[in-house]
């Protein structure tokens, strides 16, 4: 139970960095974006890349770290990954999203979500294959930390861990300290007040896509490092990371973190008691349960 | 005509382009006063001020602020023009506390917010009090001067203010309109729409009636309280027809 508990935080975290960046789309564009999940797959894939590139130029950067099976190669693919997944995530809203956008149909924005998704994800097929691949071929054992009860940990889900946390509260230090964190919350909140008092949607609009896209990609690289990586983890992992979501209350990036870490831990949680081929509807059952009990969410609230 | 702070002049703005709301709407407004803006539902005085503030587009005619030609500037940049726009409803953001809510508009214009924080502290006592709280645990009359409060702190010129009594009780909405009356005596002038008619002129310096989207008639705000004709329309429900 304790293995499961663990499992679930560590499997949580990722979540909530893919929650994160959602969830501040949802808000502050008012569209279920389907497709965002797919950066996950395409920050991996980016990183795979940077990582092979760095490799073949300096091979010493392909030793592993300490114990991790992290290397230096993908230490220095992680900052390239953010900002190209980010930029990408910019120039999909620019090209695809803001064009519908402006026509005001916010259902339209949805279905296009989905058109995204698929491009994406068969164009990461179709130029990378299907098969899974790894960040490192090492073998990384896992380290046990008790045995009675046994409980194991990998150094990389440590490591996975300790940098999500990190990144929450620079996260959370940009949305209570800088300018662009309170324009932010504004503009998630209403953005026409928050246009009438000197901010400009444009730019916030684009930075929300710029840091959403670059969290995304951080989680796809943490499940690649702590799992794997193929073309349809995005697939995999949109549905957890929308229970996440909205179990957190769309708009609160506090409630993402929370509601990625419930969904982690009670997928993980519910392999107990349930065969494996049942864990895929747990999110949806704590989105029911949760949304019977708070309708907008742990942490979300509703709208004037 | 030097101290004509913002001149309208031949305004046509709607919110589908060829369907103009407003056609052909003249207005002045003078250093330190409240020009009112009344008329019955549907005349186009939110509009009006909307299409000022930058959020409704413009088709032809001009806002002209002192020398400067303002007409269709963006949103965004009015607060740069020293020109505060206080929404008719939403016009503070909930979720942010008191303080926040303060510190966003002066964070996004070049105020230093610290020392303006303290003088509009100073000058709101009761949302001194109530910083640390969330916006949207204050009352309806508290709201109004949080807005009025945020509308201050980039050391506005102007005010554009729609309905600042609405929903109020009517101690809230006395409290509101002195306080719009004090701004002014600080120089900063006014442009109000306002329902309350009566209110309303014994407030405002000067007065515009609006119907149908055009000018009807406008004048001193204490000559219009006084004018029969006015009086008859507000008392009696008669419906102003464009001529």
């Amino acid at each position: 139970m304790i293995q499961g508990l663990l499992d679930g935080i560590l499997f949580g975290s990722i979540l909530s960095l893919g929650a994160i960046g959602l969830t501040m789309i949802m808000h502050t564009l008012r569209f279920a974006n389907f497709s965002h999940a797919e950066l996950l797959s395409l920050g991996a894939y980016v990183a795979l890349v940077f990582d092979k590139v760095f490799s073949v130029v300096s091979p010493t950067l392909d030793n592993t770290i300490g114990s991790l099976s992290l290397t230096l190669s993908l230490v220095l693919a992680f900052p390239l990954a953010l900002i190209i997944t980010g930029l990408s995530a910019m120039l999909i809203d620019k090209f695809i999203f803001k064009r519908i956008r402006e026509k005001g149909e916010e259902l339209s924005m949805v279905f296009a979500s989905f058109g995204v998704a698929l491009i994406i994800r068969n164009l990461i097929g179709l130029i990378f294959g299907l098969k899974t691949q790894l960040f490192s071929d090492d073998i990384v054992m896992a380290v046990i930390i008790s045995l009675d009860p046994l409980i194991m940990v990998k150094p990389d889900q440590i490591m996975v861990l300790g940098v999500t946390l990190v990144i929450m509260l620079i996260l959370h230090l940009i949305l209570t300290r800088t300018t662009f964190g309170f324009a932010l919350r504004a503009v998630a909140e209403n953005p026409s007040l928050a246009e009438v008092s000197g901010i400009k949607l444009s730019n916030i609009v684009a930075l929300t896509w710029l840091i959403g896209g670059s969290l995304a990609a951080a989680a796809g690289i943490f499940y690649g490092l702590t799992n794997h990586v193929n073309p349809i983890v995005g697939k995999d992992l949109v549905l957890p990371i929308f229970a996440a979501t909205i179990v957190g209350g769309i708009g609160s990036i506090y409630g993402a973190v929370l509601g990625g870490f419930i969904v982690g831990i009670a997928g993980n949680m519910a392999l107990l008691i349930l065969p494996s081929g049942y864990s895929p509807a747990v999110p949806f059952l704590i989105i029911m349960c949760v949304l019977l009990i708070r309708p907008n969410g742990l942490f979300g609230e509703g709208r004037e | 005509m030097s101290d004509t702070v913002l001149k309208i002049e031949n305004l046509v703005a709607g919110y589908v382009k060829g369907m103009p709301i407003l056609n052909d709407v003249n207005l002045t407004l003078k250093k330190g006063t409240i020009v009112v803006i009344i008329g019955p539902n549907g005349a186009g005085k939110s509009t009006l001020i909307k299409a000022i503030a930058g959020i409704v587009p413009i088709t032809s005619g001009s806002v002209t602020l002192g020398s400067k030609n303002i007409t269709g500037l963006a949103p965004h940049t009015m607060t740069k023009e020293k020109i505060s726009y206080v929404p008719q409803s939403d016009n503070i953001f909930r979720m942010l506390s008191i303080r926040e809510n303060l510190e966003l508009v002066l964070r996004a214009s070049t105020e230093d917010t610290t020392s303006r924080l303290d003088e509009l502290f100073e000058q709101f006592p009761i949302l001194a009090e109530k910083q640390k709280q969330k916006g949207g645990s204050l009352s309806g009359g508290q709201r109004q001067l949080l807005a009025v409060a945020m509308a201050l702190s980039t050391r506005p010129e102007i005010i554009l203010m729609d309905e600042p009594s609405a929903g109020l009780s009517p101690k809230a909405t006395q409290e509101v309109l002195e306080l719009v009356r004090n701004i002014t005596k600080t120089g900063v002038s006014v442009l109000l729409v306002e329902q309350n008619v009566k209110q309303a002129l014994r407030l405002a310096d000067h007065c515009y009636i609006l119907a149908e989207g055009r000018n009807q008639l406008d004048g001193p705000a204490a000559e219009l309280l006084n004018d029969p004709v006015v009086g008859e329309i507000y008392l009696g429900g008669k419906r102003i027809v464009a001529s």
